[in-house]
């Protein structure tokens, strides 16, 4: 099935004329069409549009212009919080539902400059907020190893879409580990690049000093490929760094022995599922046997991630969000007064996890808390980046668990906002430190059978360790060969 | 008891960029609504803000027209308010790192130089406009996101006169450093006022009173007319004055409370992360630093001093920068620059003020009236002949020596002639003549005219008034 390759085994199919762009297509959305309803890893598909698109890389490659275009013909879907001209861009959102984007993000034009098909739109939590795509304003998506649990999140619908093969890989977006927690629960490979690595035009802000753009995609080396095309400076993201984009798949095959890994004591905490524990082991071993030399290292400030998280993350989406008003787009709920207007189009356009994270965040902004909270915070994130960098001069990459456990059941957090934030423990302080990280499975649970994550954090700009070790590790094992039942039905 | 006035201005300024302060949309005045805009300046899902280069040269240069350190480092941070103008529902400003601060202002004021201390000036966007209509209201983001400086005074400004004179110097800094055209009409100026009194010699001040508003300068002379009347009246009847912020009304001429301190906003002020830091290094200083021009009052003041000009003279020039850079490339060749003055300011500008010309289209090159200058001071040409003469160069471009030479223009000093023509002028009126001699000193004058006609302007005047004198005291 043309759906279930990677990018890398496709590309050389589609260039000698074995297989078209239009098949290609035609087979993510039958998979689409077959698996969704159970899946609904999209919240919109626009076939026709796809199939257009389709149709105009098989054009291009006939008149021979696929020479500068390294991804011409490969379907990628879209998380629902980057803009594409003329598609949908609703954050899964009631308040954003009929909003058409009238521009590309950054990464997009980057991408359709590559050649890509870029279609559908992905499922998340509303406004990327949340641990499991169970905030979205349009229905649940399902994990692809077990539908009755959850995806991930908030990146849910980008990773379940890659996992069950609905498309060749997607973007997601990763704020405090939105991209690699959905790519722990669905086995697919997830990639955080550093801060300012990948340009945040267009991407609907969350946490604008947190936010970073990533691919979700079925080997290290599609990731790689990926985070290529969408890496480098741009105009029109001040926060974006003038720094070189590496050939990120020529460092790839490079050996890794003699490369240090660290092991973060801090992180081999209560509350680890020893299922994930022992994977996670076993993954330290077998790069050990690759030459890879691990060592201990201390990240002392870690206890106060998550809180410092909450802090700056919901300070800066309680300013971020204030756009969505009703005045200029979106849905709007009149009232008599601009007041009346912004309560009821606000109170009716977003859900309640995106209202509790406003209203904290205007707590913490808020005169006479200020000092206490945001400014400590950011006195304490600047403590945890300096953990890292400490750590960094030891060791090329630290290794932890992506998360705790496995997918958790639908329904199981939702209740609790606190076991839900928990559930980002071990990815969160590499937003707040800036530097990169990557997911990639390790093994599953024995029963039921569900992917485990290995996270590996790696220096700013350090992407090109992270793939060659992710890369190596991967190569030697053989747990990508795996398929969730709902994509091996369709076999 | 005496009371006095203690004011501060905040004053906003939209500065002269080409694009906005975030994106490339036209920084452009009466544009049709909502033509200028784009996903960014509208705040639409997304988007991020990229700092104009030009806008933040412009506060720098503003630094140091207004002698204030300019920071070399300064950030951008957000304000938080629900409004329909503010297409993000916070503003980009800047808090506590501001671009510029601690300079002074000198100006002008009842015959003495007068200083106010300017806190900071800092910049900003601007917000769209609303507009209301019967059943609805609009908005117009065209001037969303257009650059704005917020200059901040001291509270040195002890009347409402003052308060005009230091915003009309202001302006005039601003308008000659290229910072702003600071257009009214246009809503280019923008001032809010605080404003508090206590009793002379008191040094605790009053509570600080806001007014916002004002639409003109005259507008914000007339609100402290209205308002410090107002406060030293409660406070004489042993009332209490209370922070606050208040409406001007200037139709009716009034202020009314707007919120009272409890109503105060919460802006929740937090650093702005799409926008990095801005640190200068020394060449774009030095690059600034290049654009500082001189002051209005300082000018003025080298003018009166450089080229003995009287007061008025000066003014004209510094109101007027390319005509006093016209006159100032002659006049440091001019041996009486005054002269120089009077041909420019009496003559130069009249005829460009006639035929709509500027400068720029000049037929003649300035030494031309340098050489005018020196015919009238040879006795070659009369000044009223010489007026003839640049008439003529103004529109011909010829030389005025030139011109003199083809027309036959050279002054008749020549005894014999002149002699002549006041014999025909005594001739011919004979009631002048009889006037001149009951002692009518006028009449004189009269025959004089008649000479200098006669002549056809050529005569020397003062040789016909001396010769005119001697014949009829004979």
């Amino acid at each position: 099935m043309l759906n279930q390759a990677t990018i890398t085994e496709t590309l050389p199919r589609l260039r000698n004329g074995e297989i078209s762009a239009r098949q290609l297509m035609e087979s993510c959305l039958n998979q689409i069409q077959a698996t969704d309803p159970k899946l609904r890893a999209f919240l919109h598909v626009d076939a026709e549009d796809a199939l257009r698109q389709a149709d105009a890389a098989d054009a291009a490659r006939r008149s021979g212009e696929a020479n500068d275009k390294p991804l011409l013909g490969i379907p990628l879907a879209m998380k629902d919080v980057i803009a594409v001209k003329g598609q949908p861009l609703g954050c899964a959102s009631k308040i954003l539902a009929k909003f058409i984007s009238p521009y590309d993000a950054t990464v997009t034009q980057k991408l359709k400059n590559a050649g890509a098909v870029i279609f559908g739109r992905c499922n998340m939590d509303e406004f990327a907020m949340g641990s499991s795509t169970e905030n979205s304003a349009f229905g649940h998506t399902r994990n692809p190893w077990d539908l009755d649990r959850v995806p991930g999140g908030s990146s849910g619908g980008s990773a379940a879409a890659v996992a069950a093969d609905q498309c060749l890989a997607s973007l997601g977006s990763d704020t405090g580990g939105s991209i690699r927690q959905p790519a722990a629960f669905c086995g697919c490979v997830g990639v955080k690049p550093t801060y300012g690595r990948v340009s945040r035009y267009g991407l609907v802000a969350f946490a604008s000093s947190l936010d970073q753009i990533g691919p979700f995609t079925k080997s290290v080396e599609d990731a790689a490929l990926l985070t290529q095309v969408i890496s480098g400076i741009d105009p029109r993201d001040s926060s974006s760094v003038p720094e070189e984009v590496p050939d990120y798949r020529l460092h790839l095959k490079q050996d890794v022995r003699g490369l240090k890994l660290g092991i973060a004591k801090e992180y081999m905490v209560g509350g680890l599922d020893p299922e994930v524990s022992r994977a996670v082991q076993a993954a330290v071993e077998q790069l050990q046997k690759l030459g890879v030399e691990v060592q201990e290292v201390s990240l002392p400030h870690t206890e106060y991630a998550v809180a410092t998280y909450y802090i700056v993350a919901t300070a800066e989406a309680s300013a971020n969000l204030a756009r969505f008003d009703g005045i200029r787009y979106g849905q709007r709920v009149d009232g008599n007064d601009p007041i009346e207007l912004y309560s009821k189009t606000r109170g009716a356009g977003f859900g309640p996890e995106v209202k509790r994270r406003v209203i904290l965040g205007t707590y913490v902004l808020s005169s006479g808390y200020y000092d206490a909270y945001y400014l400590r915070a950011q006195k304490v994130r600047t403590l945890i980046r300096q953990d890292f960098l400490k750590a960094f001069e030891k060791v090329d990459a630290i290794v932890t668990p992506t998360t705790p456990t496995a997918a958790f059941k639908a329904g199981e957090k939702s209740s609790d906002p606190l076991q839900m934030y928990l559930s980002d423990i071990f990815t969160i302080s590499c937003n707040l430190a800036g530097i990169s990280g990557i997911s990639l499975p390790c093994g599953f649970t024995s029963n039921p059978k569900l992917p485990i994550g290995l996270q590996l954090l790696g220096k700013p700009f350090g992407e090109s360790t992270l793939f060659r070790l992710a890369h190596a590790y991967e190569q030697s094992v053989n747990w990508r060969r795996e398929k969730p039942p709902i994509s091996a039905a369709n076999k | 008891m005496e009371y006095e006035a203690v004011i501060g201005l905040e004053t906003h300024v939209q500065l002269k960029t080409r694009s906005k302060m975030w994106c490339g949309c036209a920084n452009e005045f009466g544009a049709a609504p909502n033509t200028n805009v784009c996903p960014v300046c509208l705040g639409f899902p997304g988007v991020l803000p990229v700092a104009n280069e030009e806008a933040l040269k412009l506060t720098a240069l503003t630094g140091f027209l207004l002698n204030c350190e300019v920071a070399r480092y300064a950030k951008f941070d957000r304000k938080n308010y629900f409004y329909p103008d503010a297409s993000k529902n916070y503003q980009i400003t800047q808090y506590d790192k501001p671009s510029t601060l601690n300079g002074f202002v000198e100006f002008e004021f009842e015959g003495q130089l007068a200083k106010v201390r300017i806190t900071r000036a800092h910049l900003e966007e601007d917000v769209g406009k609303n507009s209301h209509f019967e059943r609805h209201s609009g908005v117009d983001f065209n001037r969303a996101g257009v650059p704005l400086l917020e200059i901040v005074s001291e509270p040195d400004i002890t009347s409402s006169e003052m308060a005009y004179a230091y915003l009309n110097a202001l302006k005039d800094i601003l308008i000659y450093g290229g910072v702003s055209d600071c257009d009214m009409e246009k809503g280019m100026v923008r001032c809010d006022v605080n404003v508090s009194v206590r009793p002379k010699g008191q040094k605790e001040l009053g509570a600080k009173i806001e007014i916002k508003n004002m639409n003109s300068f005259s507008g914000v002379r007339r609100a402290l007319d209205y308002e410090i009347p107002r406060q030293i009246e409660v406070v004489k009847k042993g009332g209490k004055l209370n922070q606050e912020t208040r409406r001007w009304d200037d139709i009716s001429g009034i202020t009314e409370t707007m919120r009272t301190k409890e109503q105060a906003h919460d802006y929740r002020y937090f650093p702005e992360p799409d926008l990095m830091p801005f640190a200068p290094d020394d060449a774009w200083i030095a690059g600034v630093k290049a654009r500082v021009v001189e002051l209005p009052l300082a000018k003025k003041q080298r003018f009166m001093r450089d080229y003995q000009l009287p007061l008025s003279d000066a003014q004209t020039f510094v109101d007027d920068v390319p005509l006093g850079d016209y006159f100032e490339g002659i006049a440091r060749r001019a041996r009486n620059p005054k002269a120089v003055a009077n041909w420019v300011i009496n003559n130069l500008r009249a005829k460009l003020t006639e035929t709509g010309s500027a400068l720029g289209d000049l037929k003649f090159p300035p030494e031309h009236i340098l050489e005018l200058i020196g015919l009238v001071e040879a006795n070659t040409i009369s000044t009223k002949i010489a007026q003839d003469v640049f008439a003529d160069m103004f529109a011909s471009g010829d030389s005025p020596r030139a011109i003199v030479d083809k027309k036959g223009l050279v002054q008749v000093t020549d005894g014999g002639a002149i002699e002549a023509f006041c014999d025909e002028a005594i001739a011919a009126n004979p009631k002048s003549v009889a006037d001149y001699k009951a002692g009518k000193p006028a009449a004189l004058n009269f025959l004089k005219g008649q000479v200098m006609k006669l002549s056809k302007g050529k005569a020397n005047p003062n040789a016909v008034g001396e010769l005119l004198e001697k014949k009829l005291q004979a």
